[in-house]
């Protein structure tokens, strides 16, 4: 095999990471529409505007998700096994809340009836809301450790409760989430519809900005404060097989600044997350909603980073029992599958980028709702 | 040992969602290629009704597809949710076709999907008519790797358990590609829903010709999806997946539950027609057979075998008393003393290992069985027989059914006059169910007859699944039962509407219902002769 086990295991943990940035720049943007349609748009035409903006993309962008869970899966397969079915209702939440997307979509403007829309139209809300609040929530709580442990046949056992989950350090790391979503999608409907849309769209991204540039700071201040952190005291071989029960773990003061300050380049994701998101908020004031975007989405990037940089190599520290913890070193799949995967990957996240790219390009225009109107069966 | 109510739950969880979310997938399997197939005959000729049943029939598809995805989600988390020790146990092998299938197959079909629905306008002719292809290449390569992941459960090849990580880890991915029981399954479960597909556009179809709406429109839909389906039955039964019955020994165990085959017999072996199973007494009651036939059928020979299931609880007895070694010699090196003697001794007994797991549904050490406990676990050791018995034969029923009426189907057809042939289009119009009950009790089969493993000799169900307790499940199932149901309702109230709308839904001014308001304010109401109705047709 071409490449070593150390750094395959590397890779993947980068390749889970660039999965979950692209589920949350791509349908990011459709959370965000989704949370935003039932106050930015007055009317049934208005709305239905919106939806259209995300209307032929939202379903390509979802399976971003749904590869970065195949990808944990194969990956990360006790990551898989213990943050799913540990945090189970919590996902089942997210989960529930996703299933009406697609049909929110499909079926809202199917019957004119003004309460059946109306309903589907709160329907994309939730399923916009819940699923990033219950994301930024999990997030939240792998930085401060997760109550778990494996027994010696590598069962899980979650210890905690569905309503431990929701603390408030996990609450904040909830709306960072959602706020950073609904900025991405404020500053895409500024971009792809016409006034008075477009204009009411621009008006809230200031507001959502700079509430999620506080709460970013203000969760980093309260890591900062409480000493988050895990620290590995000993560590086999990184080209070991994975078996998470042979190093030792334990609870450390300020651990999650350690990488910070041993490597100092990785607080250019930190600084990421602030200028992209202040970037997108300046870009938007000054009608550049384009660029914006995508200053927005490296803003996303960055926010993602930071957490996920701040733990590296852990996955999910375990806050009962330290050794259970999961490690980008000893949680990985085989050698050979992560071989078979790695490939995979190459091969085909070029091609899906490409022809991702070739939609959005054919589909490219301002909706107006004169469109709508003449499009009455063809659109959503 | 996990509670035996948590388990029962989660195998309920996880039946009803999946037997739900197949209520989906096999019409969008052969619907998108009947798609694409008109929709070419609309680029080749330019005829306009063409694009016109691309765009109807691709409204159901749509209404279908989004229950499609959102019960495919469900699926994606579920093995992490509810099945959390088979995550960690067979991820290595499992998940790797998961990951491939959204890399390779979902991205595609949803990416193209949107634009299949809001594209029209906005690409050219043979683009669209690409997206629609790529589309159901997606929907079919999906198809490809899941049943790659459910062949291996079925018979895991190419894998390997390795004690110091405690799980099965991948050691050929060609082995696992390229699967006996995956290739067939994926055969046979491709074809099925192309039948599906074809039977839903064949009973509406017919129903409107009933009706004497749109006969032209409904005669076309009919043509493309009679041949479609007649090759496509043709494949379901001709390449049905007995072929796949004569590798491993999950699959000879169902090969024998089907036939209900207690004592292996000389063969040929017969064919039980009808009959009641007892897993109680391990006979079947009051048995009807057709001498051979059954040994033709899955053997296609005169003298091979098909081995009954008391010679294979025999058979499972012996193994489970090597699997207590294994997990005796397992423990020993888990538990540190990695002598070169405790290597030697558990890799010859490791293949029994999961044998020896069965045990852990009675003690949690294996090792420690009592004869009781090891008869307890022979006698578990096969699924029960009678629900199996009886699925096959309702599937294999639906199947022969839907032969004879695809062949009238396409006789009729051929010569022209289906639409004068009623009795036969009303037959069509209440056979829509058929396929969908077909489909249904060909899963219950595979997966029900797959018991008491979740992957076929190596993880038994009762130790796979996540440390929840009976109460979460409760919950969880409760929920989705509730949204389920609703969501179905919701589903069946758009098919139906736009099924009783026809094409008219399309708003093209061409079509009956549409016609018949026009026709009505002017005066007069005479019933449109059917070779006058589509004057669009040439433009």
């Amino acid at each position: 095999m071409i490449l070593d086990y150390e750094v395959l295991k590397f890779i993947w943990w980068v390749l889970v990471g660039v999965l979950f940035i692209g589920f949350a720049v791509t349908d990011g943007l459709d959370m965000g529409v989704g949370a935003l349609l039932p106050f930015l748009g007055k009317t049934d035409l208005e709305r239905r505007v919106i939806i259209n903006t995300v209307g032929p993309h939202w379903d390509g962008n979802q399976v971003w998700l749904i590869t970065a869970g195949g990808a944990i899966f194969a990956a990360w397969p006790l990551v898989y096994a213990t943050a799913f079915s540990g945090f189970y209702f919590a996902m089942l939440l997210a989960l529930f809340a996703l299933f009406l997307r697609p049909v929110g979509f499909d079926y809202r403007s199917k019957i004119a009836n003004p309460m059946w829309r109306s309903t589907w139209d709160w329907g994309l809300f939730v399923g916009g809301v819940v699923p990033a609040l219950v994301f930024g929530i999990a997030f939240g709580n792998l930085l401060r450790g997760v109550p778990f442990h494996l027994d010696e046949l590598l069962r899980p056992y979650y210890t905690g409760s569905f309503f431990g989950l929701l603390n408030p350090f996990a609450l904040i790391a909830g709306l960072i989430s959602v706020g950073m979503l609904v900025l991405h999608g404020a500053i895409w409907l500024q971009l792809r519809t016409a006034e008075p849309i477009a204009g009411r769209a621009k008006a809230l991204a200031k507001p959502i900005g700079l509430a999620t540039i506080g709460a970013f700071a203000f969760a980093g201040l309260w890591l900062t404060i409480a000493g988050y952190g895990y620290q590995v005291i000993n560590m086999p071989a990184l080209d070991a097989v994975s078996n998470p029960l042979t190093k030792e773990v334990a609870a450390q003061r300020w651990g999650w600044l350690v990488n910070y300050w041993r490597y100092p380049l990785t607080l250019l994701f930190p600084i990421l997350g602030f200028a992209g998101l202040g970037g997108a908020i300046a870009l938007s004031m000054r009608d550049r909603p384009g660029l914006g975007l995508v200053v927005s989405g490296l803003g996303i990037s960055g926010i993602i980073l930071t957490a996920g940089s701040a733990m590296f190599p852990f996955i999910m520290a375990s806050s009962t029992n330290p050794n259970s913890s999961l490690l980008a070193w000893d949680v990985t799949s085989s050698h050979l599958t992560l071989t078979v995967m790695f490939w995979a990957a190459v091969i085909f996240i070029p091609i899906i980028l490409g022809y991702t790219t070739w939609t959005y390009a054919k589909m490219w225009r301002r909706i107006t709702v004169e469109e709508i109107k003449s499009q009455d069966t063809l659109a959503y | 040992m996990l509670d035996s109510s948590l388990i029962e739950l989660s195998r309920w969880q996880f039946a009803i969602t999946a037997m739900y979310h197949f209520l989906f997938v096999p019409l969008t399997l052969g619907l998108s290629w009947i798609l694409v197939i008109m929709e070419s005959v609309y680029v080749m000729t330019g005829r306009e009704i063409y694009r016109d049943m691309t765009k109807f029939w691709g409204k159901l598809f749509g209404i279908n597809f989004a229950l499609g995805v959102t019960t495919g989600l469900t699926m994606e988390f579920q093995f992490g949710t509810n099945w959390a020790y088979y995550s960690h146990y067979v991820g290595d092998v499992f998940g790797a076709p998961l990951a491939i299938e959204g890399l390779m197959a979902f991205f595609l079909e949803s990416t193209f999907i949107g634009l299949f629905f809001l594209g029209w306008e906005r690409l050219s002719k043979r683009q669209h008519l690409a997206v629609t292809f790529l589309t159901a290449l997606g929907s079919n390569l999906s198809a490809l790797w899941i049943l790659i992941a459910n062949g291996w459960m079925q018979y895991p090849v190419g894998a390997e358990f390795s004690f110091e990580t405690m799980r099965m880890e991948m050691v050929s991915f060609s082995e696992v590609l390229f699967n006996p029981v995956a290739q067939v399954k994926f055969v046979h479960t491709v074809a099925a829903g192309y039948v599906t597909a074809a039977m839903f556009v064949m009973g509406l179809s017919s129903w409107y010709m009933l009706k004497g709406r749109d006969i032209a429109f409904a005669k076309r839909s009919f043509s493309v999806a009679v041949g479609f389906g007649l090759a496509s039955i043709l494949s379901v039964i001709l390449l049905g997946d007995e072929s796949g019955y004569e590798v491993g020994d999950v699959q000879r165990v169902k090969l024998a539950a089907i036939e209900a085959e207690w004592e292996t017999e000389p063969p040929p072996a017969g064919f039980t027609i009808f009959g009641h199973p007892s897993n109680a007494d391990q006979e079947t009651h009051g048995a009807i057979k057709i001498p051979w036939l059954m040994g033709l059928i899955t053997t296609r020979s005169f003298n091979t075998e098909v081995t009954g299931l008391k010679d294979l609880m025999r058979d499972h007895e012996v193994r489970i008393r090597s699997g207590m070694i294994a997990y005796d010699y397992l423990q020993r090196l888990r538990g540190g003393e990695d002598t070169p003697n405790n290597r030697a001794m558990f890799k010859q007994h490791m293949d029994d290992l999961g044998y020896g797991l069965l045990l852990k549904r009675y003690l949690d050490n294996p090792a420690e069985a009592t004869e009781e406990q090891i008869q307890l676990a022979v006698r578990d050791s096969i699924p029960e027989v009678a629900p199996i018995f009886w699925s096959f034969r309702v599937m294999v029923g639906a199947g022969v059914w839907m032969l004879v009426l695809i062949v009238m189907g396409f006789y009729y057809n051929a010569k022209r006059i289906i639409e004068h042939q009623r009795w036969l289009l009303r037959l069509f119009l209440l056979s829509i169910p058929v396929p969908w009950i077909a489909a249904e009790t060909g899963w219950f089969v595979a997966e029900f007859g797959r018991q008491p493993w979740a992957i076929g000799e190596i993880l038994p169900t009762s130790i796979a699944a996540s440390s929840l307790t009976a109460q979460d499940l409760r919950l969880s199932l409760t929920a989705f039962v509730v949204f389920y149901t609703l969501l179905f309702m919701i589903e069946m109230f758009l098919m139906i509407k736009f099924g009783r709308q026809g094409p008219s839904s399309l708003h093209t001014g061409r079509y009956y219902h549409e016609r018949k308001t026009a026709v009505v304010g002017a005066g007069a109401a005479p019933k449109t002769a059917p070779n006058q109705e589509h004057k669009g047709d040439a433009a």
